[in-house]
């Protein structure tokens, strides 16, 4: 096994497993925000004892992203030295920004959530959780800034070897930073959403705090009714912005081997990049080409447009890409449905849906992972689209032997901790909400 | 020698004013975890103790992610080749701060491995304390670099005298300091025990700063001409006897305005004579410098400006979250 691949490897696993945690952190603390905002507003005890459950539950998942997040402010000089000479000029400010703006931010004000509730004011709190609220969006953007530049790098010159920043701007808000930020957040919402629905679903399948837990479901299910179909849009656009940007890595996604006017959508089938086919494909004429174009005959070009050493594995972003459009389209269905139930006021007494909300939560982790590891292996053979290559990026005195050896370790750690963290997060939940009826008036203004 | 320009300067202090920002906040929790069995006996007391820092250590922590962050922009190369080559040592310090990071909410809600994370969280205090000291000592002391300033060394490059007494030495800082803050934060016979802790550390402080002294005179007899390295060290010896008396006197908040004050001057020192390198080579020609390691203008520019518009406002609401949580802690206040 060479360097490159170990190197890459670890990489991925470790910013992998460290990308279940924060997406879930934006969308617990949307929800939480709601949570104190409606206490504020009713001064109803229940919206408070809510608002405590789900900081329980979010202090444990943002300790879990602290963890390892740590590893990835160092990875890049760890392991990918020469990507971090060559590109340091513009990929560290976006890192050192995150910190100082969000890092701090999200850290002394959780920290005031988890443990400070009888210290500071009602409006405090609640401006603590619109603190970690923002700090967690504003962290978001700034690290897909830096990722968004590897794919579509912008506002810079080649100087002797090294990216050289020519306009900060440019590079920060780089041609497909915006739309992915928009698509990531919009994932992150639905995590967390999907995480608070299935937390309402348990406590009404177990008949416990049954007016709690549908006071909770609501403002969960609109918000993440409302994601989803955000998310068509977004999703869309960002597809759109990679047919122009990177038209090789749309080609991946959809294994369109050769280019064509009026390219067909693949709704299944295995793609066999040895043989430039897709087996067992299942194709909606024209369908791609409308997608990307707004038009039945417009061109989308194939991977028979690039030469092969360019040209990006197939089979994994195809697979991932259509898991996560499939998933987002089930999301669209589940959150139709939870409206209509809740229209209807059954969404109570739906063993049925509140089951499927409870066997849902992997697949919005099921579709993040899958939308990043698209974005990511769709994006090589580049570490920086067209300016660095992956093989070219790792670290020169690193031999294999540690990178296997830290591997091991992190597998180890990331798979203990996860474990552990998996049934304390659990353990939490089944604590169920407080009962703070007996001193609702206390701490309320 | 060229000094670099203005902003080049301004860097390399910016640098040290996170690495100092650090070691004076998340030091004391450092301190608080290696310090642990030895404070806290009962389970209540442990239950303090880790309230005590459970709602600062982690915005204490940003501040290594910001100094490793605002490295790697400002001074890529000297990123580059100090991860890549102590990397060893740097995944045992990773390591340490990941296990460490979840152990106090793991010590609380896994009781059956209770006693692991207890481990964990003692064991990722030390090693990191006592390793952040070693790396410093090697980029000061000078490791070997070959042309295109890749470290040319191995793991065991890394622990020669100079850079192993400077591990004593920051690891002995973090106790004292730890001890300081453990004392400020409670009463009783926990408080009794940080103060002697804190007491027995300030003499490891004392007898460790003489040794890393002696290493610098032997292996750096330039940096004994250094007149602020000089002033700098004064001050430290200063507020290591101050800091003494005041624990001895049962001074918990002056005896920790003076630890922190301690690990300033230490910085101090290693600023006036380490300047202008920040990584030292073993032949000087290759050692990484301020001016040949930096970003271009631009970038260290927009820094500049992320750093002035961001820092005064998370200094002011650092300063707002500890006047939260000012005051001794009880067993059940940090929900641990």
């Amino acid at each position: 096994m060479d360097a490159v691949f170990l190197a890459r490897l670890q990489f991925g696993l470790t910013a992998g497993f460290h990308f279940l945690f924060p997406p879930t952190t934006l969308g617990l603390s949307f929800v939480v925000l709601i949570l104190e905002t409606l206490y504020l507003r009713t001064k109803n005890a229940v919206y408070r004892d809510l608002s405590a459950y789900l900081v329980r539950i979010l202090g444990l998942v943002f300790v879990m992203g602290v963890a390892t997040g740590i590893t990835l402010e160092f990875a890049f000089g760890n392991n990918w030295a020469a990507y971090s000479r060559t590109v340091g000029d513009i990929f560290g400010a976006p890192l050192a920004a995150e910190a100082v703006f969000s890092f701090f931010l999200e850290s002394v004000f959780l920290g005031i959530l988890v443990f400070g509730r009888d210290r500071v004011k009602p409006k405090t709190y609640r401006l603590a959780a619109f603190l970690v609220f923002f700090g967690a969006h504003l962290s978001g953007l700034w690290i897909i800034i830096a990722n968004s530049w590897m794919q579509t790098p912008a506002g810079f010159r080649m100087e002797g070897g090294r990216a050289v920043l020519d306009d900060f701007f440019q590079a920060a808000f780089n041609p497909s930073a915006v739309v992915r930020f928009v698509h990531t957040i919009l994932g992150g919402w639905l995590t967390g959403a999907l995480v608070a629905m299935a937390v309402a679903a348990w406590l009404m399948l177990k008949g416990r705090a049954a007016d709690k837990a549908a006071r909770l479901m609501k403002p969960a299910l609109l918000l993440f009714a409302v994601s989803a179909v955000l998310q068509l849009g977004a999703g869309h656009a960002h597809s759109v912005q990679v047919t122009r940007t990177q038209p090789e890595k749309m080609a991946a996604f959809e294994a369109l081997w050769r280019t064509e006017d009026g390219a067909p959508f693949t709704v299944f089938g295995i793609p066999d990049a040895k043989n430039e086919r897709t087996r067992l494909a299942v194709r909606v004429p024209k369908m791609l080409s409308l997608l990307v174009h707004f038009d039945p005959n417009g061109r989308v070009l194939g991977l028979d447009e690039f030469p092969k050493e360019d040209r990006p594995p197939v089979f994994l972003p195809f697979a991932t890409y259509h898991a996560m459009i499939l998933i987002g389209l089930v999301f669209i269905a589940m959150g139709a449905w939870g409206i209509g139930l809740l229209a209807r006021k059954k969404l109570g007494r739906s063993r049925c849906y509140l089951k499927l909300l409870l066997f849902a939560v992997p697949l919005p982790y099921l579709a993040n992972e899958g939308g990043w590891i698209a974005a990511e292996v769709g994006r090589q053979p580049w570490a920086v689209y067209k300016v660095l290559r992956t093989s070219e990026a790792v670290s020169a005195v690193v031999p294999a032997g540690n990178i296997l050896f830290s591997l091991i370790l992190f597998a180890a750690i990331y798979a203990f901790i996860g474990a552990v963290g998996l049934s304390v997060i659990l353990r939490t939940v089944r604590r169920g909400p407080d009962n703070g009826q007996a001193d609702a008036g206390k701490g309320a203004v | 020698m060229d000094s670099g320009t203005f902003l080049q300067n301004v860097w390399f202090l910016l640098i040290g004013v996170l690495l100092a920002g650090y070691s004076v906040l998340d030091g004391f929790d450092l301190g608080v975890g290696a310090l642990f069995p030895f404070l806290a006996r009962t389970e209540d007391e442990k239950r303090s103790l880790a309230g005590a820092i459970g709602p600062v250590w982690d915005g204490n922590e940003v501040w290594l992610l910001a100094g490793g962050g605002a490295l790697f922009a400002a001074f890529p190369m000297v990123y580059a080749t100090v991860f890549s080559g102590f990397y060893l040592a740097l995944m045992l310090v990773l390591f340490s701060l990941i296990l460490r990071a979840v152990s106090l909410e793991f010590r609380a809600h896994d009781p059956v491995r209770r006693s692991v994370w207890e481990a964990a969280f003692v064991g990722g205090s030390i090693l990191p304390a006592l390793l952040f000291g070693v790396a410093l000592g090697n980029v000061v002391a000078g490791v070997p670099l070959d042309a295109r300033t890749e470290f040319a060394g191995t793991f065991f490059t890394l622990l020669r005298p100079l850079p192993l007494v400077f591990g004593v030495l920051g690891l002995s800082a973090f106790l004292l300091h730890g001890g300081a803050y453990a004392a400020l934060k409670s009463d009783g016979p926990l408080r009794e025990r940080a103060r002697k802790a804190a007491r027995t550390a300030a003499v490891a402080v004392g007898i460790a700063f003489l040794l890393s002294f002696a290493a610098v005179w032997i292996y750096l007899p330039a940096a004994v001409r250094s007149v602020p390295a000089w002033v700098f060290s004064g001050l430290a010896g200063l507020s290591l006897a101050l800091c003494f008396l005041a624990i001895r006197k049962g001074r918990d908040g002056r005896a920790f305005f003076f630890s922190s004050v301690v690990f300033l001057s230490l910085w101090g020192i290693v600023g006036a004579i380490h300047y202008p390198n920040l990584v030292r080579a073993t032949d000087p020609s290759l050692s990484l410098t301020l001016v040949n390691a930096s970003s271009s203008p631009l970038t260290l520019k927009v820094m500049l400006v992320i750093a002035l518009a961001g820092m005064p406002l998370v200094v002011g609401y650092t300063v707002f979250a500890y006047r939260v949580f000012k005051g001794k802690v009880r067993p059940d206040d940090g929900g641990y």
